[in-house]
């Protein structure tokens, strides 16, 4: 979740930097003197070349550096919750090598169960770091992990402009693939997941999405072997990486049978889906998290099932063939249908039942359904990042592209190929899964990209041969002809004011394309440059305060607890402690065991004594809470309480949400439940702090989130003593008591 | 041996003067010793002093002084002190050192040496836990005479402590005390190696910083940086922190809650240091200050938290330095760089030092010259575009005080070309990888021509 603290609103604004001009080059050589000119004079064709290589490298540095905001703006390090995880695992994968990184038995998490993390993450954003790191050592660059892992997103953010490029002339034309590569290159709704320290999964596994998806186009477009190869590479990288290959395996089968039903079956489909697709499917399993997933999970039977269905279109084809009979072939048609179809329905059927295809997760659910999750699983309704997409995100991490998008399709419709039926398809399902969550406008972002792109690059090529076509034949602006069928013959039949209407729309289209470019980098140095560990704003005399608590809170319990300390907290914060703290956490964000979320949910709603029961059957030492009553910071736990309370209550009956709130509102002024007033996360966050005043003219216990008095100002600690608190309170930390000697 | 004769000899403390200073988290101690040689025909070369194993165990230096010329023309001259040949026989294992003269002290003579010793974790906290709102109370261990190889005819021990609040302290009469002063003496006529145990307990709230380990890196490149990274590890070494830490008592009263627990720190850096940094191993620490002026450059850091007794904190200090401030060249052609020895963390006591001076690349028979004993050893260590690695003096030291801070230097030689041999590196790539393009541009590896392209 990205925590929006009041003190972001204040921060200053500072004039977005301009993208560098692409066309620096042709003006260079205009400048320089007539025999030298004429010596160093390219050919059109290597003219255009020079431009289009030296374009894309400046889309290159620059997909690079706008990402680096939060580097400059703070420091090198890590953001956010996953990421940390992400690091600590790189850092143990260089430290003791990959052998032992695929053996790891982390018992630092989720105690006392403990994670088997080698067998439950996908490596391929750690083994990539440690690769890059690896080739920088052997270069003889003394660089660290650290800093490897802050650029790895900005670096294969650059490189998904290149794929880009490339994809966009595979579907339409080289131009379209600049403007492509140039609107991916800043656009907010992939910066959002890579700027310089968002190490997570995301960062290489949209540029391994996108790789995967040019490739197999261009395998489609070519019907080669070696491009299809290419794909199943570019796939099992993907599957290596992150999470989201299943839209990749949804959505190629999904392709294909778009083709078939429209008739574009082919002998290239063919090869590129069959070699794709089985290729593809025995890497995917050498990844251990995802096992035999390809074979025995709902999810991806789709694929499976177009692959027979392919068989057998391809057989019926060549049957049709021989046969040279259209009765026959009719009737063989009709045995051969039921035949496989029941056949297909039976294994689904029998593999369901007996449990060897496992039915779709909750999670597969929630995304086709907005609406499962919040009745069937709390803790995925919980995050915020999973909330259905609100319409201004989409005009803030798209802004033009949001409009140019439908115009792509209309040029996509118009000029229908293989290619760009498989572009409009993954633009269509990649926008309704951004509308469903709102951290899968990342996926969507390369699609309406490419597809704006196209829209872009198409309508100013029509614009500008519009103008150059006008200024070489000026005669014909003024010809009228009388008949309509004229008209109608001559395709460049010119219009009225047709030049300067071009000029007009060329200028408007310059003047939103430049409006875009400033958004996007104002958007990306305001909204997603934050590590959102370090909470910065402004003081009094202008002067920019930060807010370092979490930092200082888990700095404070890596140096002065036992090494072998157990943390409680909410879920939230336990990447964060094992990674910074270098403590044993109960739960962490990798949430596999609801159960235990439940069990501390409960601990934090329940009185004193019975979550010391609980605290005690876990080993805890010391419990974790984040307080944001006294600078306004509001994503902290009080806030997040109820949906603990959600989570405990649906494992454990006995913590029930109308007992917390009042009326159905959720209150802790004097007004609040009893049950609320004097549960563990309550009397945690605000111990002692009745005696606080924190502001001026309002009375002392004045929560600056919520904005009341609170309504338990006399707090007694009985099993638990505050061990620490960092300096604006964000952070406090308790230790659990030892049991009392029985007397 | 010629120590033990030279006691047997008979030299005689006509006076001695002992001041106790304890206002610190360490232990200064100034010795006034009026000394005559009564032996009859020898000279005397060596004055030897005696500290007990316990001390000597603590002791960071020992520094001696003979005052000379009257009154306000006095100069003292510094005199070498090294630990006495262990054969020397002492009772109850007192540790001798030995004081030279440079002019031998003639029959009857007398001269008077001025010691000036530092003891380290001497002071023992008591009670040794104390909650947040206790301000923190240390004993202190001596004896009210002096520990001497010698007869002391006078003597008398001073002993400043830093406040008013003198729990106890042993009576040897006469003693007296007035405010934070407590006196011994005068006592006359003591043996030999007499010994009278005294302990002071009293209220110390000094911050008792105790860098555990600090590794001081210093890489020269003679492309004009001198870069300086040091690691520490802090440990407030007072009375342990015991239950609860309220941040609330810790703002609303400052001056009673937490009295022995600190929060920040001085270093005093060069002049003209620049890119200056300060973190840790999860990230950068946003609370520090950097003053300079053209004699020093101060840099007041703050943990992520305030120490309480017991606690830890690790941190990094990282700062460049101009080159031609500290790099010379020596008569015989080779550099020598001039640095700073010891922690410039101000009121600290350092138990292990290691520096490491990283010499550039291409440098050649390292020596370096520090005015104590030290470990030394020569190591090799890589960074950037290294090939052969550079070569590094360590110099290791324990129990490290202020008076340390001295100069040292290291001496090597090096060939300016080898100050090339990077950049020359890295044309070398990139004109290979410019060549690698036009030869590839250039050759046509395809086996059968490629219809299209006509």
């Amino acid at each position: 979740p990205r925590p929006a603290p009041r003190a972001d609103e204040t921060l200053a604004q500072i004039p977005p930097p301009r993208p560098p001009m692409a066309a620096a080059a042709s003006t260079m050589l205009e400048s320089l003197p007539a025999p030298l000119l004429r010596a160093l004079r390219l050919k059109t064709k290597q003219q255009e070349l020079l431009l289009r290589v030296s374009a894309l490298a400046l889309i290159y540095v620059l997909a690079f550096a706008v990402r680096l905001f939060s580097v400059l703006r703070y420091e090198s390090m890590i953001h956010e919750f996953d990421p940390y995880f992400n690091y600590r695992t790189t850092l143990y994968l260089t430290e003791h090598g990959y052998s032992e990184f695929w053996n790891w038995f982390d018992h630092e998490s989720w105690y006392p169960l403990g994670r088997v993390v080698g067998g439950t993450l996908f490596p391929g954003l750690m083994v990539t770091a440690a690769l890059l790191h690896r080739l920088l050592r052997a270069l003889s660059l003394a660089v660290h992990i650290r800093e490897v892992c802050v650029l790895t997103a900005p670096f294969f953010a650059a490189n998904t402009t290149l794929v880009a490029y490339a994809f966009g002339r595979e579907i339409w034309d080289s131009g379209a693939g600049l403007v492509a590569a140039a609107l991916i290159a800043v656009c907010p709704g992939y910066i959002s997941r890579s700027v310089a320290g968002s190490y997570d999964n995301e960062g290489v596994a949209i540029f391994a999405l996108l790789l995967t998806f040019y490739l197999f186009v261009r395998a489609v477009n070519t019907g080669s072997l070696a491009w299809s190869l290419a794909a199943a590479f570019g796939y099992f990288y993907m599957v290596s990486a992150w999470g989201g290959y299943v839209f990749i395996i949804n959505l190629l089968p999904l392709y294909v049978l778009v083709l078939l039903v429209t008739g574009r079956y082919s002998q290239r489909l063919y090869v590129a889906y069959n070699c794709t697709y089985v290729l593809g499917m025995l890497l995917g399993m050498q990844i251990r998290f995802v096992g035999f997933q390809h074979v025995q999970s709902g999810e991806h039977m789709a694929a499976m099932g177009v692959f027979f269905l392919l068989q057998v279109f391809f057989f019926l084809d060549w049957v049709k063939y021989m046969l040279n009979d259209v009765k026959l072939f009719k009737s063989f048609l009709r045995i051969t249908l039921t035949c496989v179809i029941s056949v297909g329905t039976l294994a689904l059927g029998i593999g369901t039942a007996s449990g060897y295809i496992s039915p779709w997760t909750g999670r597969f659910y929630s995304l086709l359904d907005p609406t499962y999750a919040k009745d069937h699983i709390p803790i995925i309704a919980s995050v915020s990042e999973h909330q259905p997409t609100a319409w201004s995100s989409f005009m803030f991490d798209f802004h033009i592209l949001l409009f140019l998008f439908p115009a792509g399709l209309y040029f996509c419709f118009k000029r229908l190929s293989d290619a760009t039926i498989f572009i409009v398809m993954y633009g269509l399902t990649s926008m309704y899964f951004a509308g469903v969550m709102v951290r899968l406008i990342l996926v969507a972002a390369p699609a309406v990209c490419l597809i704006s792109a196209i829209a872009v690059s198409a309508t100013i090529k029509n614009l500008t041969t519009l103008i150059r076509s006008k200024s070489k034949s000026p005669q014909t602006t003024g010809k009228t002809t009388g008949s309509k069928a004229a008209a109608k013959g001559a395709v460049d039949q010119p219009l009225p004011f047709q030049h300067n209407v071009a000029v007009a729309l060329l200028l408007g289209a310059f003047y939103l394309l430049s409006r875009y470019a400033i958004h996007c980098t104002w958007v990306t140095s305001e909204a997603y440059s934050s590590p959102s560990i370090v909470l910065s704003a402004r003081g009094h005399n202008g002067g920019r305060v930060i807010f370092d608590d979490y930092r200082e809170a888990y700095y404070w319990l890596r140096q002065n607890t036992p090494t072998d300390a157990k943390i409680m907290s909410w879920w939230d914060y336990g990447y964060q402690i094992t990674a910074m703290g270098n403590r044993t956490v109960i739960v962490d964000n990798n949430t596999w065991n609801n159960t235990h979320i439940a069990t501390v949910g409960r601990a934090m709603s329940s009185y004193e004594d019975e979550a010391y029961e609980i605290m005690q059957s876990l080993d805890v030492n010391y419990v974790l809470v984040v307080f944001g009553g006294v600078t306004g910071y509001s994503s902290d736990d009080i806030n997040k309480f109820l949906w603990m309370v959600r989570i405990g209550g649906g494992v454990f009956p006995v913590i029930k949400e109308p007992d917390y709130l009042v009326n159905g509102e959720y209150r802790v002024d004097k007004g609040a439940s009893p049950k609320m007033l004097n549960c563990l996360m309550y009397k945690l966050c605000y111990y002692r702090f009745g005696e606080l005043t924190t502001e001026y003219g309002k009375p002392p216990g004045y929560d600056r989130v919520r904005g009341v008095e609170i309504g338990n100002k006399d707090i007694k600690l009985e099993y638990l003593e505050e061990a620490f608190t960092t300096s604006n309170w964000i952070v406090r930390i308790y230790k659990v008591k030892p049991p009392k000697n029985r007397s | 041996s010629q120590a033990a004769q030279a006691a047997e000899d008979g030299i005689r403390v006509l006076s001695a003067e002992k001041r106790i200073d304890l206002t610190g988290p360490i232990v200064k101690v100034f010795l006034t010793l009026k000394v005559q040689n009564t032996a009859t025909g020898a000279d005397a070369s060596h004055v030897l002093i005696a500290f007990t194993p316990a001390e000597a165990d603590h002791l960071a230096i020992v520094k001696a002084t003979r005052a000379e010329g009257k009154r306000k023309k006095k100069t003292y001259i510094p005199l070498p002190v090294s630990p006495a040949d262990p054969a020397t026989a002492a009772p109850n294992g007192a540790r001798l050192y030995s004081i030279s003269l440079p002019t031998p002290l003639k029959p009857t003579d007398t001269t008077t040496v001025e010691v000036f010793y530092v003891l380290t974790h001497s002071l023992e906290p008591f009670p040794a836990e104390i909650t947040q709102s206790e301000s923190q109370l240390v004993y202190y261990r001596d004896s009210a005479v002096l520990l001497s190889p010698y007869h002391v005819q006078e003597q008398g021990t001073y002993v400043k402590t830093p406040s008013s609040r003198v729990e106890s302290f042993t009576r040897v009469d006469p003693t007296s005390r007035s405010g934070p002063d407590v006196k011994y003496g005068a006592y006359g006529n003591q043996l030999p190696y007499a010994y009278s145990p005294i302990i002071l307990h009293y209220e110390n709230n000094h911050a008792f910083a105790v860098v555990e380990e600090l590794v001081r890196k210093v890489e020269i490149s003679h492309w004009g940086n001198v870069q300086v990274t040091e690691h520490y590890k802090l440990k407030h070494g007072g009375a342990k922190h015991k239950g609860v830490f309220s941040r609330l008592e810790y703002q609303a009263r400052q001056s009673i809650s937490g009295a022995s627990s600190f929060k920040n720190l001085l270093a005093r850096l060069p002049p003209r240091v620049h890119s200056v940094y300060y973190r840790d191993e999860i990230g950068n620490i946003s609370s520090s200050h950097l003053r300079s002026d053209s004699y020093k450059s101060e840099l007041e850091i703050e943990p992520r938290y305030p120490l309480f007794g017991g606690w830890h904190c690790t941190f990094t200090i990282g700062y460049g330095m101009p080159l031609q401030d500290f790099l010379f060249e020596s008569a015989d052609g080779r550099r020598f760089a001039n640095l700073t020895f010891g922690c410039p963390l101000l009121n600290t006591v350092v138990d292990n030092l290691t520096i490491k001076v990283v010499l550039p690349e291409g440098s050649k028979s390292p020596q370096a010259v520090v005015p104590f004993e030290t470990e030394q050893h020569l190591e090799t260590s890589y960074s950037y575009l290294d090939v052969v690695g550079r070569t590094t003096v360590v110099i290791k030291k324990k129990n490290v005080v202020g008076e340390h801070n001295v100069p040292f230097q290291v001496y090597y030689e090096f060939s300016p070309i080898f100050m090339l041999a990077e950049p020359l590196m890295l044309v070398t790539a990139v004109l290979l990888f410019f060549a690698a393009c036009i030869v590839y541009l250039h050759t046509d590896l395809s086996i059968a021509k490629s219809q299209a392209s006509s």
